[in-house]
Protein backbone atom coordinates (compact mmCIF):
# COMPACT_ATOMS: atom_id res chain seq x y z
CA UNK A 1 0.00 0.00 0.00
CA UNK A 2 3.24 2.51 0.54
CA UNK A 3 4.55 1.88 -2.36
CA UNK A 4 0.88 2.31 -4.28
CA UNK A 5 0.82 5.57 -2.07
CA UNK A 6 4.14 6.66 -3.17
CA UNK A 7 3.45 5.35 -7.14
CA UNK A 8 0.31 7.73 -7.04
CA UNK A 9 2.31 10.58 -6.19
CA UNK A 10 4.79 10.63 -8.78
CA UNK A 11 2.36 9.86 -11.10
CA UNK A 12 0.29 12.64 -9.99
CA UNK A 13 3.15 15.65 -9.28
CA UNK A 14 4.21 14.40 -12.86
CA UNK A 15 0.64 15.42 -14.74
CA UNK A 16 0.54 18.60 -12.17
CA UNK A 17 3.44 20.12 -13.88
CA UNK A 18 2.77 18.77 -17.67
CA UNK A 19 -0.71 18.07 -18.47
CA UNK A 20 0.26 15.50 -21.32
CA UNK A 21 -1.67 12.66 -22.42
CA UNK A 22 1.61 10.37 -21.24
CA UNK A 23 1.14 11.13 -18.05
CA UNK A 24 -2.82 10.67 -18.27
CA UNK A 25 -2.16 7.22 -19.90
CA UNK A 26 0.39 6.37 -16.93
CA UNK A 27 -2.32 7.41 -14.69
CA UNK A 28 -5.02 4.87 -16.22
CA UNK A 29 -2.90 1.95 -16.14
CA UNK A 30 -2.74 2.74 -12.48
CA UNK A 31 -5.96 1.75 -12.36
CA UNK A 32 -4.75 -1.92 -12.81
CA UNK A 33 -3.11 -2.22 -9.62
CA UNK A 34 -5.53 -0.76 -7.44
CA UNK A 35 -7.92 -3.39 -8.56
CA UNK A 36 -5.46 -5.84 -7.89
CA UNK A 37 -5.18 -4.72 -4.43
CA UNK A 38 -8.71 -4.35 -3.76
CA UNK A 39 -9.01 -0.82 -3.30
CA UNK A 40 -12.00 0.98 -2.99
CA UNK A 41 -13.35 4.18 -4.35
CA UNK A 42 -13.25 6.24 -0.90
CA UNK A 43 -9.20 4.89 -0.54
CA UNK A 44 -8.20 6.28 -3.82
CA UNK A 45 -9.85 9.73 -2.65
CA UNK A 46 -8.09 9.26 0.59
CA UNK A 47 -4.73 8.59 -1.28
CA UNK A 48 -4.83 11.76 -4.16
CA UNK A 49 -5.52 13.72 -1.15
CA UNK A 50 -2.79 12.64 0.50
CA UNK A 51 -0.54 12.86 -2.60
CA UNK A 52 -2.04 16.31 -2.82
CA UNK A 53 -0.99 17.80 0.53
CA UNK A 54 2.59 16.70 -0.15
CA UNK A 55 2.68 18.21 -3.56
CA UNK A 56 1.29 20.86 -2.55
CA UNK A 57 2.35 22.99 0.32
CA UNK A 58 0.07 25.26 2.27
CA UNK A 59 -3.08 23.30 0.44
CA UNK A 60 -6.04 25.71 1.72
CA UNK A 61 -8.37 24.15 4.31
CA UNK A 62 -11.25 24.31 2.36
CA UNK A 63 -9.74 21.90 -0.18
CA UNK A 64 -8.65 18.97 2.51
CA UNK A 65 -12.21 19.23 3.75
CA UNK A 66 -13.76 18.91 0.82
CA UNK A 67 -11.65 15.79 0.25
CA UNK A 68 -12.44 14.70 3.28
CA UNK A 69 -16.11 15.03 2.25
CA UNK A 70 -15.53 13.26 -0.97
CA UNK A 71 -14.39 10.22 1.03
CA UNK A 72 -17.62 10.55 3.16
CA UNK A 73 -19.95 10.66 0.26
CA UNK A 74 -17.98 7.74 -1.52
CA UNK A 75 -18.14 4.74 1.79
CA UNK A 76 -21.80 5.62 1.68
CA UNK A 77 -21.93 5.91 -2.28
CA UNK A 78 -20.07 2.44 -2.64
CA UNK A 79 -22.39 0.74 -0.23
CA UNK A 80 -25.43 2.10 -2.12
CA UNK A 81 -23.84 0.93 -5.37
CA UNK A 82 -23.23 -2.69 -3.97
CA UNK A 83 -27.12 -2.99 -2.52
CA UNK A 84 -28.00 -1.70 -6.06
CA UNK A 85 -25.58 -4.02 -7.88
CA UNK A 86 -27.50 -7.02 -5.95
CA UNK A 87 -30.63 -6.00 -6.28
CA UNK A 88 -29.68 -6.05 -10.05
CA UNK A 89 -28.34 -9.66 -9.68
CA UNK A 90 -31.70 -11.22 -8.06
CA UNK A 91 -33.59 -9.19 -11.12
CA UNK A 92 -31.57 -11.61 -13.51
CA UNK A 93 -31.98 -14.70 -11.29
CA UNK A 94 -35.83 -14.11 -11.40
CA UNK A 95 -35.60 -13.24 -15.25
CA UNK A 96 -33.86 -16.54 -15.88
CA UNK A 97 -36.16 -18.28 -13.16
CA UNK A 98 -38.91 -16.96 -15.16
CA UNK A 99 -37.73 -17.87 -18.31
CA UNK A 100 -37.17 -22.06 -17.29
CA UNK A 101 -41.16 -21.98 -15.95
CA UNK A 102 -42.52 -20.08 -18.82
CA UNK A 103 -40.13 -23.13 -21.18
CA UNK A 104 -41.96 -25.57 -18.66
CA UNK A 105 -45.47 -24.32 -18.99
CA UNK A 106 -45.32 -24.38 -22.98
CA UNK A 107 -44.22 -28.06 -22.57
CA UNK A 108 -46.58 -28.88 -19.62
CA UNK A 109 -49.75 -26.79 -21.98
CA UNK A 110 -48.51 -27.82 -25.74
CA UNK A 111 -51.59 -28.85 -27.40
CA UNK A 112 -51.78 -30.35 -30.94
CA UNK A 113 -54.65 -29.46 -33.42
CA UNK A 114 -56.30 -32.21 -34.51
CA UNK A 115 -56.98 -32.37 -38.46
CA UNK A 116 -60.15 -34.64 -38.77
CA UNK A 117 -61.85 -34.66 -42.01
CA UNK A 118 -64.66 -32.72 -42.78
CA UNK A 119 -63.30 -30.03 -40.50
CA UNK A 120 -61.25 -27.27 -40.43
CA UNK A 121 -59.60 -25.85 -37.12
CA UNK A 122 -57.38 -23.12 -36.54
CA UNK A 123 -55.67 -21.61 -33.53
CA UNK A 124 -53.93 -19.22 -32.03
CA UNK A 125 -52.81 -18.30 -28.27
CA UNK A 126 -50.19 -15.21 -27.81
CA UNK A 127 -49.56 -14.75 -23.75
CA UNK A 128 -48.86 -10.76 -22.83
CA UNK A 129 -46.42 -11.65 -20.36
CA UNK A 130 -44.26 -14.40 -20.37
CA UNK A 131 -46.71 -17.10 -18.78
CA UNK A 132 -50.04 -17.46 -20.49
CA UNK A 133 -53.47 -16.94 -18.66
CA UNK A 134 -54.99 -18.16 -21.61
CA UNK A 135 -54.97 -22.23 -22.47
CA UNK A 136 -57.13 -24.38 -25.11
CA UNK A 137 -57.25 -28.23 -24.78
CA UNK A 138 -58.14 -30.51 -27.61
CA UNK A 139 -58.85 -33.98 -27.73
CA UNK A 140 -60.38 -35.91 -30.40
CA UNK A 141 -60.83 -39.65 -29.93
CA UNK A 142 -60.28 -40.23 -34.27
CA UNK A 143 -64.02 -41.56 -33.91
CA UNK A 144 -67.36 -39.40 -33.59
CA UNK A 145 -66.08 -36.64 -31.29
CA UNK A 146 -63.83 -34.11 -30.91
CA UNK A 147 -63.70 -31.47 -28.04
CA UNK A 148 -62.12 -28.01 -27.70
CA UNK A 149 -61.87 -26.12 -24.40
CA UNK A 150 -60.90 -22.30 -24.36
CA UNK A 151 -59.61 -21.35 -21.03
CA UNK A 152 -58.88 -18.24 -19.04
CA UNK A 153 -57.66 -17.40 -15.83
CA UNK A 154 -59.17 -14.18 -14.32
CA UNK A 155 -55.51 -12.90 -13.64
CA UNK A 156 -52.08 -13.28 -15.39
CA UNK A 157 -48.67 -14.07 -15.17
CA UNK A 158 -47.47 -16.63 -12.81
CA UNK A 159 -50.31 -17.26 -10.61
CA UNK A 160 -52.41 -17.90 -13.54
CA UNK A 161 -50.31 -20.17 -15.10
CA UNK A 162 -50.22 -22.10 -12.17
CA UNK A 163 -53.62 -22.29 -11.82
CA UNK A 164 -53.66 -23.49 -15.42
CA UNK A 165 -51.90 -26.26 -15.19
CA UNK A 166 -54.57 -27.79 -12.52
CA UNK A 167 -57.05 -27.25 -15.19
CA UNK A 168 -55.03 -28.75 -17.69
CA UNK A 169 -54.73 -32.08 -15.47
CA UNK A 170 -58.42 -31.91 -14.16
CA UNK A 171 -59.32 -31.78 -18.18
CA UNK A 172 -56.75 -34.81 -18.89
CA UNK A 173 -58.61 -36.68 -16.67
CA UNK A 174 -61.74 -36.11 -18.26
CA UNK A 175 -60.10 -38.10 -21.16
CA UNK A 176 -63.35 -38.91 -22.69
CA UNK A 177 -63.71 -36.38 -25.75
CA UNK A 178 -67.49 -37.76 -25.98
CA UNK A 179 -67.93 -36.25 -22.48
CA UNK A 180 -70.92 -33.71 -22.59
CA UNK A 181 -69.99 -30.19 -21.95
CA UNK A 182 -71.82 -29.39 -18.98
CA UNK A 183 -70.81 -32.49 -17.42
CA UNK A 184 -67.34 -31.04 -18.02
CA UNK A 185 -67.38 -27.65 -16.43
CA UNK A 186 -69.48 -29.14 -13.72
CA UNK A 187 -66.43 -31.53 -12.77
CA UNK A 188 -63.93 -28.78 -13.42
CA UNK A 189 -65.83 -25.84 -10.96
CA UNK A 190 -65.77 -28.55 -8.32
CA UNK A 191 -61.88 -29.13 -8.44
CA UNK A 192 -61.22 -25.62 -8.78
CA UNK A 193 -63.72 -23.95 -6.14
CA UNK A 194 -61.81 -26.31 -3.25
CA UNK A 195 -58.46 -26.28 -4.68
CA UNK A 196 -57.70 -22.96 -5.79
CA UNK A 197 -57.74 -19.59 -3.74
CA UNK A 198 -60.69 -17.48 -3.06
CA UNK A 199 -59.71 -14.64 -5.77
CA UNK A 200 -58.80 -16.91 -8.48
CA UNK A 201 -61.59 -17.40 -11.37
CA UNK A 202 -61.46 -19.09 -14.53
CA UNK A 203 -63.67 -18.62 -17.42
CA UNK A 204 -64.16 -21.66 -19.82
CA UNK A 205 -66.29 -22.54 -23.33
CA UNK A 206 -66.47 -25.78 -23.74
CA UNK A 207 -67.28 -27.56 -26.93
CA UNK A 208 -68.03 -31.05 -28.19
CA UNK A 209 -68.12 -31.92 -31.84
CA UNK A 210 -70.17 -34.86 -33.34
CA UNK A 211 -68.23 -35.04 -36.59
CA UNK A 212 -71.05 -37.83 -38.13
CA UNK A 213 -74.09 -35.02 -37.50
CA UNK A 214 -71.86 -31.71 -37.23
CA UNK A 215 -73.37 -30.76 -34.13
CA UNK A 216 -71.78 -28.22 -31.71
CA UNK A 217 -72.17 -28.80 -28.24
CA UNK A 218 -71.04 -26.55 -26.06
CA UNK A 219 -71.25 -24.89 -22.17
CA UNK A 220 -69.90 -21.77 -21.17
CA UNK A 221 -68.82 -20.95 -17.46
CA UNK A 222 -68.32 -17.34 -17.83
CA UNK A 223 -66.81 -16.93 -21.22
CA UNK A 224 -66.87 -14.37 -23.94
CA UNK A 225 -69.64 -15.40 -25.63
CA UNK A 226 -68.68 -17.28 -29.30
CA UNK A 227 -69.35 -16.35 -32.18
CA UNK A 228 -71.35 -18.36 -34.32
CA UNK A 229 -71.34 -17.30 -38.33
CA UNK A 230 -74.43 -18.90 -40.60
CA UNK A 231 -73.53 -18.94 -44.15
CA UNK A 232 -76.52 -19.91 -46.14
CA UNK A 233 -78.52 -16.64 -43.84
CA UNK A 234 -74.84 -14.75 -43.80
CA UNK A 235 -75.51 -13.57 -40.55
CA UNK A 236 -73.85 -14.07 -37.15
CA UNK A 237 -74.55 -15.31 -33.88
CA UNK A 238 -73.76 -15.08 -30.70
CA UNK A 239 -73.57 -18.14 -28.50
CA UNK A 240 -74.56 -15.88 -25.19
CA UNK A 241 -74.89 -18.30 -21.98
CA UNK A 242 -75.17 -15.95 -18.98
CA UNK A 243 -73.51 -19.00 -16.44
CA UNK A 244 -71.04 -18.49 -13.36
CA UNK A 245 -67.85 -18.39 -14.01
CA UNK A 246 -65.54 -21.93 -12.55
CA UNK A 247 -64.70 -21.68 -9.20
CA UNK A 248 -67.06 -19.54 -7.29
CA UNK A 249 -69.54 -21.26 -5.96
CA UNK A 250 -69.89 -25.00 -5.55
CA UNK A 251 -72.19 -27.34 -7.10
CA UNK A 252 -73.15 -25.31 -10.12
CA UNK A 253 -74.86 -26.64 -12.81
CA UNK A 254 -74.43 -25.71 -15.90
CA UNK A 255 -76.50 -26.05 -19.21
CA UNK A 256 -75.52 -27.13 -22.75
CA UNK A 257 -76.54 -26.33 -26.27
CA UNK A 258 -76.55 -27.65 -29.80
CA UNK A 259 -75.87 -25.85 -32.76
CA UNK A 260 -75.23 -27.70 -36.61
CA UNK A 261 -73.29 -26.30 -38.56
CA UNK A 262 -73.37 -26.32 -42.51
CA UNK A 263 -70.87 -25.84 -45.21
CA UNK A 264 -68.78 -22.84 -44.69
CA UNK A 265 -70.63 -22.09 -41.58
CA UNK A 266 -68.10 -21.49 -39.10
CA UNK A 267 -67.04 -20.61 -34.94
CA UNK A 268 -65.06 -18.31 -33.18
CA UNK A 269 -63.95 -19.22 -29.59
CA UNK A 270 -62.12 -16.55 -27.86
CA UNK A 271 -61.01 -15.26 -24.88
CA UNK A 272 -61.67 -11.82 -23.36
CA UNK A 273 -58.43 -10.70 -24.85
CA UNK A 274 -59.30 -10.35 -27.89
CA UNK A 275 -62.55 -8.30 -27.64
CA UNK A 276 -60.15 -5.78 -24.80
CA UNK A 277 -60.41 -2.48 -26.78
CA UNK A 278 -60.07 -0.53 -23.59
CA UNK A 279 -58.81 2.38 -25.27
CA UNK A 280 -61.30 2.47 -27.97
CA UNK A 281 -64.71 3.38 -27.39
CA UNK A 282 -65.89 4.51 -30.82
CA UNK A 283 -65.56 0.56 -31.40
CA UNK A 284 -68.10 -2.17 -30.90
CA UNK A 285 -64.86 -4.64 -30.71
CA UNK A 286 -67.66 -8.17 -31.51
CA UNK A 287 -68.38 -5.89 -33.98
CA UNK A 288 -65.25 -5.29 -35.58
CA UNK A 289 -63.86 -9.09 -35.49
CA UNK A 290 -67.03 -10.37 -37.50
CA UNK A 291 -66.19 -8.12 -40.48
CA UNK A 292 -62.90 -9.13 -40.03
CA UNK A 293 -63.47 -12.70 -39.73
CA UNK A 294 -66.34 -12.28 -42.82
CA UNK A 295 -63.75 -10.68 -44.70
CA UNK A 296 -61.47 -13.22 -44.87
CA UNK A 297 -63.93 -16.05 -44.64
CA UNK A 298 -61.91 -17.85 -47.62
CA UNK A 299 -58.92 -18.70 -46.33
CA UNK A 300 -58.40 -21.82 -43.88
CA UNK A 301 -59.15 -21.21 -40.30
CA UNK A 302 -55.73 -21.15 -38.98
CA UNK A 303 -54.89 -18.34 -41.58
CA UNK A 304 -58.07 -16.46 -41.03
CA UNK A 305 -56.70 -17.10 -36.78
CA UNK A 306 -53.75 -15.48 -37.67
CA UNK A 307 -54.87 -12.65 -39.44
CA UNK A 308 -57.16 -11.45 -36.72
CA UNK A 309 -54.77 -11.30 -34.66
CA UNK A 310 -52.28 -9.26 -37.04
CA UNK A 311 -55.18 -7.20 -37.99
CA UNK A 312 -56.08 -6.32 -34.34
CA UNK A 313 -52.38 -6.04 -33.42
CA UNK A 314 -52.28 -3.14 -35.71
CA UNK A 315 -54.97 -1.35 -34.25
CA UNK A 316 -53.59 -2.00 -30.66
CA UNK A 317 -50.24 -0.01 -32.09
CA UNK A 318 -48.79 -3.45 -31.33
CA UNK A 319 -49.71 -2.96 -27.82
CA UNK A 320 -52.41 -5.90 -27.12
CA UNK A 321 -52.90 -5.40 -23.44
CA UNK A 322 -54.05 -8.94 -22.59
CA UNK A 323 -52.96 -13.17 -23.38
CA UNK A 324 -55.33 -13.64 -27.18
CA UNK A 325 -56.33 -16.49 -27.68
CA UNK A 326 -58.47 -17.30 -30.40
CA UNK A 327 -60.14 -20.52 -32.08
CA UNK A 328 -61.88 -20.78 -35.47
CA UNK A 329 -63.57 -24.33 -36.61
CA UNK A 330 -64.81 -24.00 -40.09
CA UNK A 331 -67.11 -26.66 -41.96
CA UNK B 1 -13.30 9.97 25.92
CA UNK B 2 -14.92 7.07 28.02
CA UNK B 3 -14.27 3.02 26.97
CA UNK B 4 -17.79 2.91 26.16
CA UNK B 5 -20.60 5.20 25.27
CA UNK B 6 -24.41 4.25 24.97
CA UNK B 7 -27.10 6.15 22.92
CA UNK B 8 -30.59 5.48 22.68
CA UNK B 9 -32.06 5.79 19.20
CA UNK B 10 -35.37 6.87 19.62
CA UNK B 11 -35.43 9.67 17.20
CA UNK B 12 -33.65 10.68 13.97
CA UNK B 13 -31.82 12.81 15.51
CA UNK B 14 -30.05 10.68 17.51
CA UNK B 15 -28.43 8.58 14.38
CA UNK B 16 -26.82 11.61 14.18
CA UNK B 17 -25.60 11.78 17.66
CA UNK B 18 -24.77 8.60 17.46
CA UNK B 19 -22.37 9.08 14.62
CA UNK B 20 -20.86 11.63 15.92
CA UNK B 21 -19.70 9.68 18.96
CA UNK B 22 -18.35 7.13 16.89
CA UNK B 23 -16.17 9.18 15.05
CA UNK B 24 -14.76 11.06 17.61
CA UNK B 25 -14.06 7.28 19.15
CA UNK B 26 -12.37 6.09 15.86
CA UNK B 27 -10.77 9.33 15.59
CA UNK B 28 -8.92 8.85 18.96
CA UNK B 29 -8.05 5.12 18.94
CA UNK B 30 -6.36 6.42 15.37
CA UNK B 31 -8.12 5.33 12.72
CA UNK B 32 -7.60 7.13 9.74
CA UNK B 33 -9.93 9.26 7.61
CA UNK B 34 -11.52 6.55 5.53
CA UNK B 35 -11.83 4.58 8.36
CA UNK B 36 -13.13 7.22 10.57
CA UNK B 37 -15.82 7.38 7.68
CA UNK B 38 -16.49 3.67 7.58
CA UNK B 39 -16.91 3.30 11.18
CA UNK B 40 -19.43 6.55 11.06
CA UNK B 41 -21.60 5.05 7.96
CA UNK B 42 -21.54 1.59 9.58
CA UNK B 43 -22.84 3.17 12.92
CA UNK B 44 -25.27 5.13 10.50
CA UNK B 45 -26.63 2.22 9.17
CA UNK B 46 -27.23 0.10 11.68
CA UNK B 47 -28.99 3.02 13.86
CA UNK B 48 -31.23 3.34 11.34
CA UNK B 49 -32.30 0.10 10.58
CA UNK B 50 -33.27 0.32 14.89
CA UNK B 51 -35.03 3.48 13.69
CA UNK B 52 -36.86 1.86 10.65
CA UNK B 53 -37.42 -1.38 11.75
CA UNK B 54 -37.32 -1.91 15.87
CA UNK B 55 -38.58 2.21 16.66
CA UNK B 56 -36.64 1.79 19.46
CA UNK B 57 -32.66 1.07 20.80
CA UNK B 58 -29.22 1.72 21.72
CA UNK B 59 -26.05 1.58 20.27
CA UNK B 60 -23.14 0.94 22.34
CA UNK B 61 -19.61 2.11 21.10
CA UNK B 62 -16.94 0.31 22.89
CA UNK B 63 -13.27 0.80 22.50
CA UNK B 64 -11.72 -2.90 22.28
CA UNK B 65 -7.92 -4.22 22.74
CA UNK B 66 -6.94 -7.93 22.01
CA UNK B 67 -3.40 -9.25 21.39
CA UNK B 68 -1.97 -5.42 21.51
CA UNK B 69 -4.19 -4.36 19.22
CA UNK B 70 -6.56 -2.02 19.40
CA UNK B 71 -10.08 -1.49 17.74
CA UNK B 72 -13.64 -0.30 18.37
CA UNK B 73 -16.68 -2.59 18.78
CA UNK B 74 -20.23 -1.61 18.03
CA UNK B 75 -23.22 -2.51 18.95
CA UNK B 76 -26.68 -2.54 18.15
CA UNK B 77 -29.41 -3.66 20.38
CA UNK B 78 -33.20 -3.39 19.95
CA UNK B 79 -36.55 -4.97 21.03
CA UNK B 80 -37.87 -4.93 17.73
CA UNK B 81 -39.33 -7.71 15.32
CA UNK B 82 -36.13 -9.81 15.07
CA UNK B 83 -34.84 -11.52 12.40
CA UNK B 84 -36.10 -14.87 10.85
CA UNK B 85 -33.25 -15.74 9.13
CA UNK B 86 -29.85 -13.91 9.15
CA UNK B 87 -28.31 -15.90 6.50
CA UNK B 88 -30.77 -14.66 4.26
CA UNK B 89 -30.80 -11.37 5.12
CA UNK B 90 -27.17 -10.77 4.83
CA UNK B 91 -27.36 -12.61 1.71
CA UNK B 92 -29.75 -10.51 -0.10
CA UNK B 93 -30.60 -7.88 2.44
CA UNK B 94 -34.31 -7.35 2.22
CA UNK B 95 -36.45 -6.74 4.91
CA UNK B 96 -34.34 -5.79 8.60
CA UNK B 97 -30.96 -6.64 7.07
CA UNK B 98 -31.83 -3.51 4.95
CA UNK B 99 -28.08 -2.57 5.44
CA UNK B 100 -26.68 -5.47 7.25
CA UNK B 101 -24.98 -7.07 4.29
CA UNK B 102 -23.13 -3.54 3.59
CA UNK B 103 -22.26 -2.90 6.79
CA UNK B 104 -20.40 -6.43 6.98
CA UNK B 105 -18.18 -5.02 4.16
CA UNK B 106 -17.42 -2.01 6.12
CA UNK B 107 -16.02 -3.92 9.11
CA UNK B 108 -13.72 -6.71 10.46
CA UNK B 109 -16.73 -8.68 11.83
CA UNK B 110 -20.48 -9.23 12.22
CA UNK B 111 -22.13 -11.46 14.62
CA UNK B 112 -25.84 -11.25 15.03
CA UNK B 113 -28.18 -12.73 17.63
CA UNK B 114 -31.37 -12.26 16.76
CA UNK B 115 -34.53 -13.93 17.62
CA UNK B 116 -38.36 -13.48 16.18
CA UNK B 117 -40.74 -11.37 17.97
CA UNK B 118 -38.28 -10.56 20.63
CA UNK B 119 -35.23 -8.32 18.93
CA UNK B 120 -31.68 -8.23 17.16
CA UNK B 121 -28.26 -7.87 18.63
CA UNK B 122 -25.68 -6.25 15.96
CA UNK B 123 -22.41 -6.67 17.50
CA UNK B 124 -19.67 -5.10 14.51
CA UNK B 125 -15.58 -5.34 15.14
CA UNK B 126 -13.16 -2.89 13.15
CA UNK B 127 -9.66 -3.06 14.03
CA UNK B 128 -6.56 -0.64 13.80
CA UNK B 129 -3.98 -1.94 11.19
Amino acid sequence: MEQLKLDYKTILSNYIHNQNERNLYIGQNFIKRLIQKNVTPEEVISIHKQALEDIIEDLPEYTIHAYDFLIEVMVHFGLKLKEHQSLLMKQEELRIEMEVAAKIQNTLLETTIPNPEGLDIGMISVPLRKMNGDYVHFMHDHKRFLSIAVTDVVGKGVPAALCMSMVKYGLDTLEYANSNPSYVLEVLNQLIEKSVDDGMFVSMCYGRYDLEKDIFTWSSAGHEPPLYYHSRENAYYDLESKELLLGILPDVKYSQKDIKLNDNDFIILMTDGVTDFRNREEFDPRQYIKELALSCRHLNAQEMCDNIHKQLQVLHNYKLEDDFTIVIIKK
Amino acid sequence: MAEKVTVEIVTELDIVTARKLGRKQAKQIGFNKVDQARITTAIGELAKNIFQYACEGKIIIERINKEGKKGVSITSIDQGPGIADVQKALEDGESYGAGLSSVKRLVDSMHIFSEEGKGTTVKVEKWLR
